[in-house]
């Protein structure tokens, strides 16, 4: 498939079933709102590492949050329920609740209901108050710059992780202004994140290593320095490899991303230096989520 | 279908049970069964018909008409359907209410929402003492759900309450929110003495500075973040509660004689 001259490669993504959820925080101002979401989705790029995978899904207004004050909402995922409940109370704990003026909301209803602020709240020893409003139940923390207000739980929904999508060009400069634009898009998207550095990462990997302690190593495949060496993946005019991962609530939030982010890189055209999309996958062995390039973008009208 | 409506005869006595007569006891009755089911008022038993004209048959949704404070136990334990009371209501109005509502567009006496536990109970009038309290010898008070009274309310409002929500509009007497455990009481009035005396816990909002006990401490006056949540929370309500909008409170706390951690927020100007 050629859109634009950039070769679509007939390839898939391949991703898995994680646990997400949705948390709302607000602030004094959207500055002090991301100040707290920057710092809870900080060191969330990848579970192999970081034990959840985080971000800033969008910027809310005053009037879209429960408390009325501007905020963020911030999606998290994890591989399973018990390391994303984990997780969500450290990151509360060392991020929202140390966080001038921030309070943290449920953002997503689900029948299971995790701990926001419900273990939280004795921070507050003894001085904690619970406020049940409208059917939900609060705490006010006590804390030196006032109250920390946090809803006591919020929804843990079944998500799915590590759609993605592989950027060739000509040039590292060339890949990574691809990629940027390709976030920029992929940013108005509800329901997803883009977990790493600037929504991009440039160490894809491969499953195993000839190192026996290691799990994952560095995809040589998509290497440009490695071509000569390897069974490589890359013709001879592609120097820089890009991917973005994405993580989302359904298999369409994903699959809407994916397309949103590819046809903003194809409408860039040959000559931004991007020569092909491709995606990473296991053989289609380990995950159960196909994202299959071709059949994403028909019908893209480009 | 019209509302199933119990029109007063004539003016009573003696107060009378009317705790059958709800939504969810009435369900599926037929005229006859529902003229012959039996009140108790004292050591009498009386029958429904003798005492109230019926008319309507819709037993979700019920009306007291010419109604009376001798009317006790109105829309006791319901869990859905309507009340509509036309004049006054006597004592425990709501008493152990689950769910639906009440609207009684007269006064009533004490008790209202006497161990409430859900629900929306509302009076236009006035109430008695010990509204939303538990019942004599109950350490529980009310454990759920929304009373909105229009006019005063009697002494003890809110002792031992739980959980819920009281609003009310005019003034309160003695003792409001004495023994609190959980959950707010409103007051756009003036309150009497000895608020919040023996509180737990739980939240006073008032609009009145509250002459108070010297175990009930100044904390300063703050902008609470949380306030803007229960606001929003009081806008579905049709009542005075719904225009507030500022967050800026002096908090009190206490009883300290009872090493009790309840607040009485005091809205600023």
């Amino acid at each position: 498939m050629l859109i634009n001259d950039i070769q679509i490669d007939d390839t898939f993504a391949e991703a898995f079933n994680m646990r997400g959820t949705r948390v709302i925080i607000t602030a004094q101002n959207h500055k002090w709102a991301y100040h707290a979401a920057n710092a809870m989705t900080g060191f969330a790029t990848s579970v192999i590492g970081c034990g959840v995978e985080a971000g800033i899904e969008r910027e809310m207004t005053a009037d879209e949050t429960p408390d009325g004050r501007p905020g963020v909402a911030v999606l998290m995922f994890a591989m399973g329920s018990k390391v994303l409940m984990q997780q969500l109370e450290t990151r509360m704990g060392q991020c929202i609740l140390t966080c001038p003026t921030a309070a943290a909301f449920a953002g997503i209803e689900s029948e299971d209901m995790i701990s926001l602020g419900k273990h939280l709240r004795y921070f507050g020893d003894g001085f904690q108050t619970s406020k049940l409003i409208a059917g939900k139940r609060y705490w006010r923390i006590p804390v030196m710059d006032g109250e920390f207000l946090t809803e006591e739980t919020t929804g843990m929904v079944r998500a799915i992780g590590g759609g993605n999508f592989l950027i060739l060009a000509t040039s590292q400069p060339a890949a990574l202004a691809a990629a940027e634009t390709a976030i920029e898009a992929m940013k108005k998207v509800p329901n997803v994140i883009m977990p790493f550095p600037g929504g991009v990462v440039r160490s894809g990997s491969k499953v195993g290593s000839k190192y026996k302690t290691m799990f994952a190593s560095s995809n040589d495949a998509f290497c440009p320095t490695l071509k000569g060496v390897t069974k490589s993946e890359l013709s001879t005019d592609i120097e820089s490899v890009m991917e973005i991962v994405i993580d989302g609530l359904t298999f369409d939030d994903i699959a809407i991303s994916m397309k949103v982010g590819i046809e903003a890189i194809c409408q860039l055209g040959k000559n931004s230096g991007v020569k092909r999309i491709s995606a990473g996958n296991y053989g289609g062995k380990l995950g159960p989520h196909l994202f299959k390039l071709h059949d994403i973008l028909k019908g893209s009208g480009l | 279908m019209s509302a199933l409506t119990f029109t007063l005869k004539q003016n009573l006595q003696q107060s009378i049970n009317c705790s059958a007569l709800t939504p969810d006891n009435l369900a599926e009755k037929t005229a006859a069964e529902i003229s012959s089911i039996k009140l108790i008022a004292g050591k009498h038993q009386l029958l429904v018909a003798d005492i109230f004209d019926i008319s309507g048959t819709d037993t979700q949704h019920i009306a007291f008409k010419n109604s009376s404070h001798k009317l006790d136990y109105i829309g006791a334990n319901m869990t859905a359907g309507s009340i509509a009371i036309e004049g006054d209501a006597g004592a425990y109005l709501g008493f152990g209410m689950k769910s639906g509502e009440i609207h009684c567009k007269g006064s009533t006496t004490a008790f209202a929402a006497c161990s409430m536990r859900g629900g929306l109970l509302k009076i236009d009038g006035n109430t008695g003492d010990f509204l939303g309290a538990g019942s004599e010898g109950s350490r529980k008070g009310m454990l759920g759900g929304t009373v909105i009274v229009k006019g005063n309310a009697g002494d003890r409002a809110g002792d031992q309450m739980r959980r819920g929500l009281i609003l009310i509009e005019g003034n309160v007497g003695d003792y409001c929110g004495s023994r609190m455990v959980a959950g707010t009481i409103g007051v756009l009035g003036n309150t009497g003495v000895y608020t919040a005396f023996n509180m737990h816990r739980g939240t006073l909002l008032l609009k009145n500075q509250p002459k108070l006990h010297v175990s009930m401490h100044d904390c300063g006056t703050h902008t609470l973040p949380f306030l803007n949540l229960l606001f929003k929370s009081f806008a579905k309500y049709n009542t005075e509660f719904s225009k507030l909008s500022n967050q800026r409170v002096q908090r009190f706390v206490g009883d300290t004689a009872y090493n009790g951690n309840g607040e009485i927020l005091v809205l600023t100007d």
